[in-house]
């Protein structure tokens, strides 16, 4: 057994969580049991169905294929993220009006993995939105509302962006 | 589904990670952790010691220069598939990154790390067999430089040797007007391909690399197709003939994912439909 234990530093949503944890510790469990932010799921744990994504310095990772003591110094967010308040994130209002979940396991994943998708591809075509999907595994809704949904959040954002 | 307990390190050079692993032999180096972490969250292995690579910068970068392009072993594999210094030349590596893995898994997944990896059905070491890529490979007793053709021994196994690092690749430039295509076909975007062929090709160069993978023992050159392709001077019929190759060489296995016929088969249609892609890219450039 091997008893080390390293002292890190991590920023998770605005947030600095500093704690001493082994170096075996997956940054998906730090995120969950150490920072106590519980939004971000824990699916297969060998980086295949994607609940666990979050965005690691603004791009989408997985976090159950990094260890804790990785991220020490790094910038992350996760779903907790994305509402302000009771105000939810356009994400969040369009997968809610079109209905894209149905547990909602896979939702947060999929959630971080569009907000990165989006802000790069603020106009995407259907092909484009399920290759960006593919990496998400959800295994109620059979895509077609989530497609839907993120369509619909490209409009929304959109929106936002040009109004005054 | 945790990783066991080990040792961990994280040098921030490139001389500590190959002291460490000069002294520790059963040390694992960890670059985006893709394939190793999954290993590890799996028991598959054990190791006593992680060296982990994500704080050497001088590792990360990718630089072009006249004669062709080094890019560094942890270069992220999204970065490279983003970088538009190699969509002239090097276009088939950015096509073929596309099919590796996801969004999710380039942004941590290098460059290096799925080549050392070698797994039989990844997409970037076919690319390298059919770029000439070359190797570079250090260790805390020297460096040594690997072609490709040498690079990839069989199922996850290369000539790397206990305490060698691969440190960056060196893509020479493709002769003057190339072509190239990449076509792979697997049950899902971003699964490992059931086949998948990279060619690349010169009419004038009278260049044809042809290369198979998602079969047996992993990617491999099909030296029948090549000639087939530059003896029929890139014809539709040596397009065909090329393809045959493909299916006649390789030797898939039945296995959950698909019977070994079929394999055999679609990989003659990949062969052929990398082969068109790569001669009308190729028809398509400017002749002097």
């Amino acid at each position: 057994m091997n008893d080390e234990r390293r002292t890190i530093r991590v920023t998770i949503n605005g947030q600095v969580f500093e704690r001493a944890v082994a170096p075996n510790l997956l940054l998906s469990d730090f995120i969950r049991h150490e920072a106590e932010l519980t939004g971000t799921h824990v699916g297969c744990e060998h980086g295949v169905c994607g609940a666990c994504t979050i965005l690691y310095e603004s791009q989408p990772a997985r976090s159950c294929l990094m260890l804790a003591v990785q991220a020490d110094g790094a910038r992350l967010e996760t779903i907790e993220s994305l509402a302000k308040g009771d105000a939810l994130h356009p994400l969040q209002t369009a997968f809610w009006e079109k209905h894209g979940l149905q547990c909602g396991y896979c939702t947060p994943g999929i959630l971080m993995t569009m907000k990165a998708f989006l802000a790069e591809t603020p106009n995407p075509s259907e092909a484009e939105i399920r290759v960006a999907l593919s990496g998400n595994l959800c295994r109620c809704t059979g895509y077609q509302q989530i497609v839907e949904a993120v369509r619909h959040a490209a409009a929304l954002l959109s929106a936002a962006r040009v109004a005054p | 589904m945790k990783p066991p307990s080990f040792a961990y390190r994280d040098p921030a050079t490139l001389e500590d990670a190959l002291a460490l692993l000069a002294a520790n032999a059963d040390a694992r180096p960890l670059a985006g952790g893709q394939s190793l972490m999954p290993m590890l969250n799996f028991r598959l292995v054990h190791p006593p010691m992680i060296v982990d690579l994500n704080r050497i910068s001088a590792l990360a970068g990718i630089v072009i220069g006249a004669d062709g392009v080094n890019i560094g072993a942890m270069t992220r594999q999204r970065d490279a598939e983003r970088h538009a210094g190699l969509a002239r030349d090097w276009a088939l590596l950015m096509e073929a990154l596309r099919h590796v893995g996801h969004i999710q898994t380039r942004s941590r997944g290098t460059v290096g790390g799925s080549l050392a990896h070698n797994d039989p059905a990844a997409e970037l070491p076919a690319v390298m067999l059919a770029l000439d890529a070359v190797m570079i490979v250090r260790s805390a007793v020297g460096t040594r430089k690997i072609a490709a053709t040498d690079f990839f021994v069989s199922l996850l196994t290369t000539a790397l040797k206990a305490g060698e690092l691969l440190v960056s690749i060196h893509l020479p430039h493709p002769p003057r007007h190339a072509g190239f295509g990449f076509a792979e076909i697997a049950r899902r975007h971003g699964d490992f391909a059931l086949a998948a062929a990279a060619v690349v090709v010169s009419r004038g160069g009278n260049h044809a690399r042809v290369v198979a993978t998602g079969m047996g023992e992993g990617p491999r050159r099909i030296l029948e197709a090549e000639a087939a392709l530059v003896e029929g001077k890139f014809s539709d019929a040596a397009i065909t003939a090329a393809a045959a190759a493909v299916s006649t060489a390789v030797e898939p296995v039945d296995d959950l994912h698909a019977p070994a016929w079929y394999r055999k088969k679609i990989a003659g249609v990949m062969a052929a439909r990398a082969c068109r892609d790569a001669i009308t890219r190729m028809a398509g450039q400017t002749n002097e």
